[in-house]
């Protein structure tokens, strides 16, 4: 019989140090860890997809037409949330966007067939909080250098009675600093969770199989058909989670430019 | 009761909380696709909002997962 429970489902979220264990900046240690060698790798197919494309061929082949569409797509969305003064946040918008969605394929990837533990660096609050912190910071200082302290009516309303001002402003206000833990944990926990899934029913799958035909056949291979759907699934929630992420980061640079 | 049981119990609860989310995202694609089939010409033009509403509603169930998984590997 198998040993139950063996496979830790927590693993493949671990962080280690690749090397440099020895560089240290103000008492901390600065390894090169798995999690920074994904991010790399995740910029490394990034820049590759997108020198492939910016040929600015009058007749664009199929990689031009895959990065046109992405660029076309991000550019709809800037357009239809903020309108024509919105054009500048394109490239941040963008590069977010690509980022987040290639971390988030990259991390799926079945590496593990050539010895490489995959790792999904969106995975991770430190990683996810950082962009949130970005776009909240983005944000702020564009609310503020635009509105100056006139960017505070965001909080009121307009046709807010008076006596209600000080509840609303409050509310508002909370609503407003949540903002950015809403924004980071949503990517941390969707991703943490399809692959927390993923595992136990890996385990499952393992477990079942080493415990004789009879648990094969009942919990390995429904486990297994269950696991290619739910693959499926995260494939779709990686895309998902990308576009939420960066169109509420676009509604949010909409509050900071038009008010409301 | 014992307390490591009533943490396993608690994050047990918790995912009472993720099954009330897939109501709630369901009921915002299910709402959706019942005005798209009503009106489609303009149900491209809404495509933006209805992912605000998924994102709202999926965020308390993702919260209630963190719950889950804070009672059982931190608390």
């Amino acid at each position: 019989m198998a040993e139950g429970g063996k496979i830790d489902p927590m693993h493949q979220f671990e962080v280690q140090p690749l090397f440099g264990q020895g560089w240290e900046i103000a008492g901390y240690q600065i390894p090169f860890t798995n999690s920074a060698a994904w991010m790399a790798a995740t910029l490394v197919v990034l820049g590759v997809f997108m020198l492939g494309g910016m040929k600015r061929e009058l007749v664009p082949g199929r990689w031009q037409m895959a990065v046109e569409g992405f660029t076309g797509f991000i550019t709809g969305m800037i357009d239809t949330n903020i309108g024509k003064e919105g054009r500048k946040f394109v490239p941040y918008v963008f590069s977010l966007f690509m980022f987040i969605l290639f971390a988030n394929l990259l991390g799926l990837l079945p590496t593990a067939a050539a010895g490489v533990h995959a790792f999904t660096v969106t995975s991770h609050i430190t990683i996810t909080g950082v962009l949130a912190l970005v776009s909240f910071a983005l944000v702020l200082i564009v609310g503020f250098a635009r509105h100056g302290l006139h960017f505070f009516s965001l909080f009121v309303p307009h046709g807010t009675p008076t006596v209600m001002v000080p509840l609303i402003f409050l509310i508002e206000l909370f609503s407003f600093m949540f903002r950015p833990i809403s924004l980071g944990l949503r990517l941390f926990v969707a991703m943490t969770a399809g692959h927390i899934l993923l595992k136990v029913l890996a385990g499952f799958v393992i477990n079942g199989s080493a415990g004789g035909i009879a648990t094969l056949a009942i919990v390995s291979i429904p486990s297994f058909i269950l696991m290619i759907g739910i693959s499926m699934l995260e494939i779709l929630v990686a895309g998902i989670q990308a576009y939420v992420f960066a169109l509420l980061t676009s509604l949010y640079l909409n509050d900071a430019i038009n008010l409301h | 009761m014992d307390a490591e049981a009533a943490k396993l119990l608690g994050a047990g609860l918790a995912a009472i909380g993720v099954g009330m989310a897939a109501l709630g995202v369901g009921n915002v694609f299910g709402s959706f696709l019942e005005s798209a089939l009503r009106n489609p010409a303009a149900a491209d033009g809404q495509q933006g909002r209805l992912f605000i509403g998924f994102a709202a509603a999926e965020l308390l169930g993702l919260l209630a997962f963190v719950v889950a998984m804070i009672l059982l590997f931190v608390a």
